[in-house]
């Protein structure tokens, strides 16, 4: 029996286990939302495309499975862009599917008419126009596949509505053939030997671990080299809950907001072993001062990361949890045992610490979250200050537990990803640290948690300012702020007005019970933290610096 | 440096942009870019000159590997290979100084083309040497219109770069 395109694209959503998308309709995706209607497919109707794209993103990032949003043609196709180029920096499965003008108008400029496989070149691993039916199924199975394979990351389908208005056989496209794509996962023996002398020989290793860690599901094998080595993990923003991190040989994270004792370990150690990382500017600080007398081995499964920024002495390419493996297979390791004491000694000589006082301090209420949850939490979080605190104040022990906009630094992601993370992770507790100008970059989407009985927590930290570009201002351009200072919404009564429960903090004393009421409710709430609002994050490396010269 | 680039790129629409844009987004320099089939229906051919060390090398290829498009790369200049390139030159020219041109011309083993009342135009193929020569030696006459399709590429000997070839032996 022939199909419509639309009922082709359903089936194949399907067979390639998909239980929900994300999306908003419109004109050139009607076939599709037509078939959607009694398709045995959830659909989350969100309030904003960028919701859709961000919330597939989380779901992504909490189940390891792809992230798939909808979209219709045009503007619809560009308010994907900004959720499409996130999930492309941090390495995100997630499948985007756009509804395009009919083939016959294509390249005329017509109603709802742009360009999106062009636009969104430069941030999908891949993408597709599907000009022809019989091209559909394949083509689904094809996104897929790229999408989750070798680096994960977005693939877009821009589908023109004649062809999934038209009617096609569904016929099984058979095995795929893609040529040009093989990701490696076997790394070479011959650089997993040398990684593995390095390794012996190090007096000073340390490992700096990424968000490869998590998406290649190697934090097992990562702990037992640890372990094996006594060597002190770092982890990127990013890598936060692929190493846990009360364990004492955590240092947590490194760089431009790390702790002293993590930028000291990297700066003094003797062997740097770079695990699902990619030297990041924002971890690296000057690059020639950053582990300068270490030899560097890097294990990554995307070939082009090794040496982009850093001169790397040992590549070893490969499936991260595969070439770990290898490598534990071969070590006879040496106990790093003072070096490990020294680490020990920096962590009690260099606390991440603040100040207290009266007033309500965010990093006290980080804590106060993890407390209160017992850490078992799903954490979102918005860019800011927040953001850094809650990286730096709420322990991660798990993967896929600290879900957050790393690459791009999208404010407005928070929101929408603890709904796609609630949806994948319908029974826990799922919270979004939040600033109170990122909030009001995607709050409309706090209908989305209500209508959908979604129970998402968010933690507004209100300091009444864009607090991290306040932070630089303050501290690099001499106190002027420059447009800088918000005037907020009442957060309470806004969250009342979407149907959700509304709370304000104002005195420290009411931290605690708040945040308890908050998770007794049944449903999303919205807590507003009257903060401190000059706080800043520390400790920090100013921009240029090496990451051992830090402030604060 | 310079480096001649043979990528045999799956024929799909859009993958031309997918590697200029990759060139531009990049920051890579590329000096000329040559695209057209090969013998096998479903691969195209680019030949790519881009200028740049080692290491700029290296990511460029890496980079052009990450494209789901790009089959194969293969960095000819490390090898014995022949390069070509064509050129089109229209020199004004009066009746009285053909004689001249087609001198040039005969030296160069180019072509005439096309005469006019007032102009010639020449074709001529060879390496990046012959043909800025050919150039050079046509320019006092008043070069109307130059036009050059980059430089293409072939090892030499039983060696190959090509991608159907591979499979089918
Ligand atoms: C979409 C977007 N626009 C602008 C920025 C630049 N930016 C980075 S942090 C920040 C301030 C965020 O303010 P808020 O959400 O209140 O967080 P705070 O730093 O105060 O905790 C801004 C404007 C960004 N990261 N994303
Ligand atoms: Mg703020």
């Amino acid at each position: 029996m022939k199909k419509s395109g639309a009922h082709i694209l359903i089936e194949c959503l399907q067979a390639e286990g998909v239980d929900t998308i994300f999306g908003y309709p419109g004109g050139q995706v009607l076939p599709i939302y037509d078939a959607l209607y009694d398709a045995d497919l959830r659909h989350i109707l969100t309030r904003h495309e960028q919701g859709a794209a961000h919330a597939a993103d989380g779901y992504a990032r909490a189940s390891g499975r792809p992230g798939v949003c909808l979209a219709t043609s045009g503007p619809g196709a560009t308010n994907l862009v900004t959720g499409i180029a996130n999930a492309y920096m941090d390495s995100v499965p997630m499948v985007a599917i756009t509804g395009q003008v009919p083939t016959s108008l294509l390249g005329r400029d017509s109603f709802q008419e742009a360009d999106i496989t062009g636009i969104t070149l430069p941030i999908t691993k891949h993408n597709y126009i599907v000009k022809d039916i019989s091209e559909l199924a394949r083509t689904i199975r094809e996104a897929f596949y790229i999408a989750t394979t070798g680096r994960p990351g977005p693939v877009l389908i821009d589908i023109p509505k004649d062809v999934s208005a038209g009617q096609a056989y569904h016929e099984d496209p058979g095995p795929l053939y893609l040529p040009g794509y093989s990701p490696r996962l076997e790394p070479d023996t011959a650089q997993v030997a040398r990684a593995v002398r390095a390794i012996e020989e190090s007096e000073r290793p340390v490992i700096y671990a990424g968000g490869g860690v998590i998406s290649g599901l190697a934090h097992g094998e990562l702990l037992r080299l640890a372990e094996l080595l006594l060597a002190p993990v770092s982890t990127t923003l990013m890598g936060l809950g692929g190493f846990p991190g009360d364990h004492p040989l955590s240092v947590g994270m490194l760089g431009m907001h790390g702790s002293k004792y993590a930028n000291y370990a990297i700066c003094d150690c003797d062997l740097l072993i770079g695990v699902g990382v990619r030297f990041d500017d924002r971890v690296t600080g000057k690059l020639d001062e950053f582990a300068p007398g270490a030899t560097v081995i890097h294990v990554d499964i995307d070939p082009a990361e090794i040496g982009k920024n850093v001169g790397v002495d040992i590549p070893v390419v490969g499936d991260v949890r595969t070439a770990l493996q290898r490598i534990l297979e071969k070590l006879q390791p040496r106990l790093a045992t003072r070096w490990r004491d020294t680490i020990l000694n920096w962590k009690k000589e260099y606390p991440i610490e603040f100040e207290a006082n009266g007033r309500i301090k965010p990093q006290e209420v980080i804590r106060e979250i993890y407390n209160v949850t017992g850490g078992n939490a799903r954490i979102t979080t918005e860019v800011g200050q927040h953001q850094m605190w809650a990286a730096q104040y709420y322990t991660y022990t798990r993967p896929r537990t600290f879900i957050s906009s790393g690459g791009l630094g999208t404010m407005g992601f928070g929101l929408p990803a603890a709904i796609g993370v609630q949806v994948a992770c319908p029974e826990e507790t799922v919270i979004d640290i939040a600033g109170d100008g990122s909030i009001q970059m995607n709050i409309q989407e706090m209908q989305t948690a209500v209508n959908y009985k979604l129970p998402v927590k968010v933690a507004v930290m209100n300091n009444g300012y864009l607090g991290m570009v306040r932070q630089w201002q303050e501290l690099f351009y001499n106190r002027r702020y420059s447009y800088t200072e918000l005037q907020n919404p009442d957060f309470v009564k806004l969250a009342e007005a979407y149907g959700a429960a509304g709370i304000r903090v104002t005195k420290k004393s009411e931290v605690r019970p708040a945040l308890e009421e908050a998770l007794r409710i049944p449903g999303p709430v919205m807590i507003d933290f009257h903060i401190e609002r000059e706080e800043n994050v520390l400790p920090m490396v100013p921009p240029g610096e090496p990451i051992n010269k830090m402030l604060g | 440096m310079r480096h001649t680039l043979a990528v045999m790129v799956e024929n799909n629409p859009g993958v031309l942009a997918r590697v200029a844009g990759l060139f531009s987004r990049r920051g890579y320099n590329i000096d000329s870019l040559a695209v057209g089939r090969t013998e096998n229906p479903e691969v195209s051919r680019m030949t790519i000159v881009v200028e740049g060390d080692q290491r700029v090398l290296e990511q460029v290829t890496k980079q052009l590997h990450k494209l789901v498009d790009v089959i194969k790369i293969s960095d000819v200049t490390t090898e014995r290979y022949v390069d070509r390139e064509l050129v089109m030159i229209k020199v004004s020219a009066t009746p009285s100084q053909r004689g001249e041109i087609m001198q040039i011309a005969d030296i160069f083993r180019a072509r005439i083309v096309d005469l006019g009342a007032k102009s010639i135009t020449l074709e001529c193929t060879g390496n990046d040497g012959k043909i800025n020569a050919f150039e050079e030696s046509l320019r006092s006459y008043g070069i109307k219109e130059l036009v050059r399709t980059g430089k293409i590429a072939m090892l030499r000997g039983i060696r190959y770069t090509g991608v159907q070839a591979q499979e089918s032996e």
